[in-house]
């Protein structure tokens, strides 16, 4: 008796595995997508998310173009090769064709992996590394976006006045400085967008926090720009809302970065710096359902901007100038045509008409060197002596739209104007 | 601009280390009667989200301050229960309070702010009022002190309020001594008709439900904005714990151990304005990296608990039984 029901149990078990196998054969996925991600898909802000919802939304772009779109995510993996490996091996094995890295220090597992498993792409974010078949990375020209905010800024500030040092005194609370070529690139050209406006009579305080996000010491250091620099416009590269918080708490203004911050503090954001990521995960994906084989022709080394809509501002708030739409227009119009970019070494000024104008002051470094370029792709840090004179020692700092610049981390300067009180 | 450095590093300092006195005298309730709590850092983290929720909700700060109390308090009768009812392991439990309240912080958080969208503490007109700032009349007008010290939210001033009334209640009053003798020698007091367990829980009821409102404070203190990688909390209570020794058990002491602590924290932010405002006395904090400065109050809590352990426990004033649950039967 025993044994026929062992046997009638193992059938019935054997019937129900059949079945459910089955179950999961469903029509076949055009491309299944792998993400590794540092953060938790299920954050509601800051970078995991925002590569998250990108991704999301450009898998349901595709799907309303009749593709059928596979996405497997492995969440929340430190910066170790061991375990980047075994988040890889594990979306390889689930048969991911394409996989996204998000995080910087994931590199070296994705340059290894690269190698060893030929037929999926590999695709790093905020890298520098590439090969020729499978493996690229990707990241934007934020900068182009911050120039942008720094003319809302500029504005902002010259409608509320100078400061008792006779400036027009503006702080910017930053994760880091010039040891990052991203940060230091945020710097200048949120710096320089605010001088098309005040020229000379602008003074950007920078205040490192030492970390990508601590809200509370954002907060501090927000805090301690307005009330020991009298700052008016307070800029950001950290994580929270919390400096546009209490720029509102303080009374003055600011510029947000990643979201529009209008909702957090809508007596003091003017716009903020913002990223479009589904621009490039659309494009990367779409390519390697269509040609894979080309990925690399095709999407190469990503570093989208403005042009491409993968960077941009938010809605310009109720708080910013009346002339600030206008204006931010006509430089935009600029970068967009191609005519002028924000490392391009012209600087832009708006005339009495407020049209924006080229102007031919040269681009120095805040401690007073110049920033020359010979043959107009790559630039140089020239120094001098006491007398003045060039002595024939320099630096390279980047080529001419900064592509190179950021990618090696070369841009290690700050544009005169520029006051780094951490330093 | 010396005056304004002067006076936005000491209101920095009192207003963004507050809620670790909060913390700390809540610990000192749970080990003065022999409980090691290490579940702060959870239980300001519940007392955090729910203060803060149903402040907003309710448009009540006071009803906030209640149900911060109320779940904060909810999690040292969770401790309560399984450390002294069912006599499970301090420091085991504590740990889980702690991994609990943040895992619930999460889920509560993430769930509110996807679907019920996230309260504004703007939008909620009580609470936003009752955080302002109220100035103490006449201290308020001194140059620099003033600001720095009598232009508070009122939570500031109970922070304080709260930590000298506990060091008066635990030195001055019969219930206080009571208590102590619980957490030094509970077979003792047991003896002459303590009843250690109603005493056991009523305080670690009582810290946890202080800890709770330092929970709230700094949620209000960020004006309510959800975080959902860093958690409002961010470490706080793990200091609170170390301050309890730095405080030598003693609730008035905690004052002088949060400002003492704060100055270090605050300096990692203000270091350059000071250096601004004084250049020819305070230059040389220029030279010292950013990097240690935001390693110096975590260096400073490692000396204290080092020093701590190392000296004599009569010189600490750490009590006897902390850490050791009461067996009635055991001899």
């Amino acid at each position: 008796m025993k044994r026929i029901l062992s046997l009638v149990l193992a059938a019935m078990m054997l019937i129900s595995v059949m079945l459910l196998a089955s179950c999961g054969e469903t029509e076949k996925a055009d491309i299944t997508v792998g993400a590794i991600y540092i953060g938790s898909q299920n954050e509601e802000a800051g970078y995991t998310y925002a590569h998250h919802t990108g991704i999301t939304r450009a898998i349901e772009q595709l799907k309303e173009e009749g593709y059928n779109v596979n996405l497997l995510i492995q969440d929340n993996v430190p910066e170790e090769d061991a375990e980047v490996t075994a988040a890889i091996d594990a979306l390889a094995n689930q048969g991911a064709d394409i996989i996204f890295g998000i995080s910087f220090g994931y590199l070296g597992a994705f340059e290894k992996a690269a190698t060893e498993y030929a037929d999926i792409i590999f695709s790093h974010a905020t890298g520098y590394a590439s090969n020729e078949t499978n493996f690229n990375n990707y990241f934007g020209r934020i900068y182009q976006a911050r120039y942008l905010s720094g003319i809302a800024a500029g504005l902002k500030a010259k409608e509320v006045g100078k400061g008792t040092n006779g400036k027009y005194n503006i702080g910017y609370v930053s994760a880091y400085g010039t040891q990052y070529a991203e940060t230091c690139s945020g710097i200048n050209a949120f710096t320089l967008g605010v001088q098309s406006v005040l020229g000379e009579e602008a003074q950007v305080y920078v205040k490192q926090i030492g970390e990508w996000g601590n809200p509370t010491v954002e907060r501090q250091a927000a805090e301690a720009l307005i009330n020991t620099y009298s700052c008016v416009v307070i800029g950001q590269h950290c994580d929270s809302a919390q400096p546009q918080i209490a720029a509102e708490a303080a009374g003055v203004f600011g510029c947000g970065y990643n979201s529009d911050m209008t909702p957090s503090a809508p007596n003091a954001h003017l716009t903020a710096p913002i990223w479009n990521w589904e621009v490039y995960y659309k494009f990367a994906i779409e390519t390697a359902l269509t040609d894979p084989a080309n990925f690399m022709d095709k999407v190469g080394i990503y570093y989208g901007g403005l042009k491409e809509g993968f960077v941009d501002i938010s809605p310009l708030s109720d708080n910013c100038t009346e002339d600030t739409a206008a204006k931010i227009d006509a430089v935009k119009d600029m970068i967009l045509s191609g005519e002028w970019d924000v490392f391009s070494n012209v600087k832009l000024s708006f005339d009495e008409d407020g049209n924006v104008v080229k102007t031919t002051s040269a681009l120095t470094t805040n401690d007073g060197k110049t920033v020359i370029s010979e043959d107009n792709a790559s630039y140089y840090v020239y120094e001098t002596n006491e007398a003045g004179e060039l002595t024939g020692n320099m630096t390279e700092v980047g080529g001419a739209d900064t592509i190179d610049s950021i990618i090696k981390g070369s841009m290690n300067y700050y544009v005169a104007g520029v006051t780094d009180v951490t330093e | 601009m010396g005056v304004e450095v002067l006076t936005g590093f000491l209101y920095s300092l009192v207003v963004y280390n507050i809620p670790l006195l909060y913390g700390t005298v809540g610990e000192i309730f749970n080990e003065k009667t022999g409980s090691l709590n290490l579940g702060v850092e959870g239980t300001m983290a519940v007392g955090s989200l729910f203060g803060y929720l149903v402040g907003c909700w309710c448009n009540s700060l006071l009803l906030g301050i209640l149900a911060a109390m109320v779940f904060a308090g909810l999690c040292g009768l969770l401790f309560a229960f399984f450390t002294v009812t069912l006599q499970a392991n301090q420091n085991v439990t504590g740990l889980t309070i702690t991994t609990l309240g943040l895992g619930i912080y999460y889920f509560v958080g993430h769930g509110v702010n996807k679907n019920l969208g996230w309260p504004s503490m703007q939008a909620a007109a009580n609470v936003a009022a009752g955080w302002k700032a109220q100035p103490i009349p006449l201290l308020s007008d001194i140059p620099i002190i003033g600001k720095a010290f009598f232009s508070h939210n009122i939570f500031v001033y109970l922070g304080v309020l709260i930590a000298v009334l506990s060091w008066w209640y635990m030195k001055y009053t019969k219930a206080g001594l009571r208590m102590r003798a619980v957490g030094e020698n509970p077979a003792a007091a047991d003896s002459c008709g303590v009843n250690i367990n109603r005493y056991k829980y009523a305080h670690i009821l009582l810290g946890s439900a202080i800890m709770g409102i330092g929970g709230y404070y700094m949620a209000l203190n960020i004006s309510g904005e959800y975080l959902a990688s860093t958690g409002w909390i961010n470490g706080y209570g793990w200091i609170a714990v170390a301050l309890v020794i730095f405080a030598k058990w003693n609730p008035a002491r905690a004052l002088l151990g949060t400002f003492v602590f704060g100055i270090f924290k605050t300096l990692e932010v203000y270091n350059d304005s000071i250096v601004a405002a004084f250049p020819k006395a305070f230059g040389w904090l220029n030279a010292i990296p950013l990097k240690v400065y935001t390693a110096l109050p975590f260096i400073i809590t490692a000396v204290v608990l080092f020093a701590g352990s190392v000296r004599k426990k009569s010189k600490s004033n750490q009590p006897a039984a902390v850490g050791v649950n009461y067996y009635r039967e055991d001899r």
